[in-house]
């Protein structure tokens, strides 16, 4: 392959990721708009508030709480490498509630949410669904998409604060049965080491990452191919995107509210 | 009236639509037959506004059909999908009322949920079906839901896609009934899209045969036999041999 050929692909494909990312922000602007205008859809707001929300409480809770017990061991382990193994309360708190807590409450929403909404879309795409719903006088973005995404938004920063509490629960458990911390100090540095931004950053990464998830399993849900094939690549291609999107934002996020 | 003017229609290279001009008296019921993957589908879509032609005019009622108000147009069509395209997330009689449960035509719930057990009985199903999911339905019970569903805001205009593909031939001989029976107790205006000669002798009152994008014949349902146009007489006639190629 020629030096040409090469810089024309490089440019093709560049090209190609800045219009894909023109058609999400696109359709991320539309869901927003629609989530503003009535009609409203209560009944399905609701369902999407106790899908995203309520259902993935077990799988959020065991992600926490077995995150926070292992970040004490490590940390107690490193600690004790030059005495100070007495911060595992600090670093167990910041660590989940400025990192850990939201980060793999996101990927977790991205693999359980991001895909359900995406298969169930695409496959309503494929069904017709889609098409009966735009007959029966019943806009998509405002019926399908909008309600999902608000519940996101909603729920994402309760499900990370949530996450942030069970996996500082895990980390207490761990320090004060198994490396013999005294529970009311362990406590106590938790509550006086955590700052106010730290908690605000938390919840706004999880407002965001809320968004990006619910975005992109509606945007390839409603962009899916045709057939199985068309469902199984909209449903992979939602959970990666959202994933790396969500990864992505959490070391913008962080640089503004931490380096800043 | 609905009257398609010059309408064409291209995906990429594939040019569905080639110029169709079709006119469907108010009242009557128009079959439009043709191949796989001639474009009835897409003339249909593009006349409800789920696809956009690529030139060309739709008029209903003389009125565009690509402006105006959408709700207020889409409140005058009702349509039956080739799969019945009934929404699993929700049990039948609400899948039925589901015009009635939101939006402009808005009733109370019990008010909806009498109107859809009405319309159920009169596509042959009974009450004990309303509470039950699309996935528990067999593909008959379906295709009926999915026409209660279309007659349940009482449409001036009612589309049929394909209402009897997948079905046997006693469940599409009732369907077939139950169509031209409805149409002509709602006094509406109907448009099929179906390849089964015993839904078009059913339900038609005029055939239209579209064959490379353009309508190749148009007529009443009883001078089709008769029509002397090749694409036609092919089509009825189920052979290999003529103007419509067997492999495309």
């Amino acid at each position: 392959m020629t030096p040409v050929a090469m810089l024309g692909g490089l440019g093709r494909a560049v090209l190609g990721l800045l219009a894909a990312f023109g058609r999400v922000a696109l359709f991320a602007l539309d869901a927003i708009s629609h989530i503003i205008r009535p009609p409203f859809y209560p009944r399905e707001f609701g369902l999407a508030l106790l899908n995203i929300g309520w259902l993935s409480l077990p799988v959020v809770g065991l992600t926490a709480i077995f995150t926070g017990g292992a970040l004490a061991l490590q940390i107690y382990a490193g600690g004790a490498r030059f005495n100070a193994e007495a911060v595992v309360p600090q670093i167990v708190a910041i660590g989940m509630v400025r990192e850990l807590g939201p980060v793999l409450v996101g990927l977790m929403i991205a693999a359980r949410v991001t895909s359900s909404i995406a298969a169930e879309i695409a496959t309503m795409k494929v069904t017709e669904q889609i098409d009966a719903l735009v007959t029966l006088s019943t806009h998509p973005m405002k019926y399908l998409t909008a309600p999902r995404v608000l519940a996101a938004v909603i729920t994402v920063p309760a499900l990370v604060a949530v996450g942030d509490v069970i996996g500082i629960a895990g980390g207490y458990t761990v320090a004060t049965q198994n490396l013999g911390f005294n529970p009311a100090t362990y406590l106590k540095n938790t509550v006086d080491f955590l700052e106010l931004r730290d908690i605000v950053s938390s919840l706004v990464k999880g407002a965001a990452f809320g968004l990006i998830a619910a975005i992109m399993g509606c945007y390839y849900g409603m962009s899916s191919g045709r057939g199985a094939q068309g469902v199984g690549r909209a449903t992979k291609g939602s959970v990666e995107a959202a994933a790396v999107l969500i990864l992505a934002a959490n070391f913008v996020l962080t640089g503004v509210f931490f380096s800043l | 009236m609905i009257r398609m003017e010059n309408v064409h229609k291209a995906f990429d290279d594939n040019h569905v639509l080639r110029g169709m001009n079709l006119e469907i008296p108010k009242g009557t019921s128009m079959v439009i037959i043709g191949g796989s993957g001639t474009g009835k589908s897409v003339a249909l879509k593009c006349i409800l506004g789920l696809i956009t032609p690529d030139s060309g005019n739709i008029l209903v009622d003389g009125k565009d059909a690509q402006s105006g108000d959408r709700d207020a147009f889409l409140a005058r069509f009702g349509m039956l999908f080739q799969g019945g395209a009934l929404f699993d997330s929700l049990p039948v009689w609400q899948n039925v009322a589901f015009r009635l449960l939101r939006g402009s035509l808005k009733r109370t719930a019990d008010e909806a949920r009498k109107i859809a057990i009405e319309k159920l009985r009169r596509v042959g199903l009974k009450s004990d079906v309303a509470d039950r999911f699309p996935a528990e339905l067999s593909g008959g019970m379906q295709k009926r839901v999915g026409l209660a569903r279309a007659i349940a805001a009482e449409p001036e205009i009612i589309f049929f896609d394909e209402p009897t593909t997948g079905l046997d031939p006693i469940m599409s001989g009732v369907i077939n009934d139950l169509i031209r029976e409805i149409v002509t107790e709602m006094g509406a205006t109907a448009m099929t899209i179906t390849h089964d000669m015993s839904s078009v002798r059913a339900i038609a009152d005029n055939v239209a045969m579209l064959h490379g994008g353009v309508i190749q014949w148009t007529g009443p349902v009883e001078q089709m036999d008769a029509s002397g146009d090749p694409y036609v007489e092919q089509f009825i006639s189920g052979s290999a041999e003529g103007p419509i190629e067997a492999v495309r």
